[in-house]
């Protein structure tokens, strides 16, 4: 499961351009995910730069 | 549900997207430019500095209202910052001159694409792109709320770096991990910067990318940071990067942030593809972004005014064929130039902070005029003889 924290989001699109398999879209001002398209590369997770996605897949 | 017709559907109101729907309304055509804002030019996603040297040619008349502060040069800091390279506004490149206020910049673009006819909807993302017979030919737009059809004889993407527009069509602009780079911006107040200097600092303070700072007139400027993904391991990197080097000046700690900005730019070469059946890219969208100084809003203009009179010369036969002229004219002007860019850019983000210190000693005591990279190499040779090695394949 992958989470965009909206108190941390700044709604950038940092993520969504990053993103290798295009799973992500931001709606103005929320980020969706598609997670059966999401390929757990973590791109996006580092992309952002204030750190807003997390994921239970991710470890650092 | 609704439908509407155009000849263009331009996807964006960025510099891009207005210079697009602007050049397309000029020669005629009923161009609709969609944003998905509620306002053009907010939120900002730019450090705003640009050059003045490029205008003229997409007839911008520099205003007063989006001149946040006149640049005359550059200054470029080594990692232990012992050593500046000043640079005039002409030596710099693309990136001095201006810095601009974004705000009212892409106001006013938006404002001449108004002028020659162009029909603007704001809160109106597209969410869908129409595709038959291998011909992009609109796109389900929310406009407020309610999903639209909007059928267009030529789409064109200047949706910026998230680029949703260009894979939806098919059009690979897919980015590798070392050529995105991740950014914040600081606009800090209260603090005592030099006015009329755009500053740099490289090294691993910001792998891969550098830390910039951008006046925007007396005691405020825009203080930022962008990183390469391939350099980046933990969740929020990006902001701790900033942070500590924020910490270590004590000239910006003092000051007090007064907007926060993030984004991130693609480094890449020129894309392979940018433009299929019925559809074009520009700007950040189709990746013209120059890889070393990661600015892009002179080639959004540029390429937005080649997309918009292609547009013109192509509305009755929207094909890929007819559509390649404006793929050539870009590759034309671009795609050596950032190719080479982009091999700096690789090298550079590999140097270690002890071989760019010693790299730009050298460099300082020059007479920049007439510096070469055979000049360079030159004079290292003499001092540092032990670093030539490393840049032998830049000979």
């Amino acid at each position: 499961m992958m989470n965009v924290d909206p108190a941390i989001c700044n709604y950038c699109g940092a993520c969504v351009g990053s993103c290798p398999v295009n799973c992500m879209f931001l709606d103005e001002t929320i980020v969706r995910i598609n997670e059966d398209k999401c390929i757990k590369c973590g791109f996006c997770i580092r992309a952002c730069p204030v750190g807003a996605i997390s994921a239970d897949w991710w470890s650092e | 549900m609704k439908k509407y017709e155009y000849d263009v559907l331009v996807i964006g109101a960025g510099p891009g997207g207005s210079m697009a729907a602007r050049y397309a309304a000029r020669h005629g055509l009923k161009v609709l430019l969609i944003e998905k804002r509620p306002e053009i030019g907010v939120p900002v996603r730019c450090a705003e500095g640009i050059s003045r040297a490029w205008m003229d040619e997409v007839e911008i008349e520099p205003q007063e209202k989006w001149i946040d502060a006149e640049i005359d040069g550059a200054k470029i800091y080594s990692p232990d910052e012992k050593s500046i390279i000043k640079l005039s506004a002409e030596q710099a490149g693309n990136e001095v001159g201006f810095v601009l206020n974004r705000e009212y910049f892409d106001k006013y673009l938006a404002s001449l694409a108004a002028q020659e006819g162009t029909e603007i909807w704001l809160k109106s993302p597209a969410v869908e792109i129409i595709k038959e017979d291998g011909y992009v030919l609109g796109a389900i737009v929310r406009r407020f709320g309610e999903n639209v059809e909007v059928r267009a004889k030529i789409i064109i993407g200047a949706d910026g770096f998230e680029s949703q527009v260009a894979r939806w069509a098919g059009l690979n602009t897919v980015l590798r991990e070392r050529d995105i780079v991740s950014c914040i911006q600081y606009r800090i107040t209260n603090i005592d910067i030099e006015e009329n200097f755009t500053h740099f600092f490289i090294g691993s303070c910001a792998p891969g990318g550098y830390v910039w700072i951008f006046p925007k007139g007396k005691k405020e400027a825009n203080v930022g940071i962008g990183v390469a993904l391939n350099k980046l391991r933990s969740k929020g990197e990006v902001k701790k990067y900033m942070d500590k080097f924020i910490e270590k000046h004590n000239y910006l700690k003092k000051g007090s942030i007064i907007q926060i900005v993030t984004g991130a730019v693609s480094t890449c070469p020129v894309p392979k593809k940018i433009v299929d059946n019925g559809i074009m890219l520009v700007g950040d969208a189709a990746r013209l972004i120059d890889p070393i100084t990661g600015g892009g809003i002179a080639n959004a203009c540029i390429s937005g005014k080649y997309a918009g009179e292609i547009a013109a010369k192509c509305i009755d036969n929207p094909s890929k064929e007819c559509l390649e002229e404006y793929q050539n004219k870009v590759k034309n002007r671009w795609e050596k130039k950032h190719l080479r860019n982009w091999f700096v850019k690789e090298k550079l983000a590999e140097l270690s902070d002890d071989t760019l210190n010693k790299l730009m000693d050298v460099v300082s005591k020059e007479n920049i005029s007439e510096i070469s990279v055979r000049a360079i190499l030159e004079a290292v040779q003499k001092k540092y003889p032990e670093l030539i090695e490393e840049f032998e394949d830049l000979l």
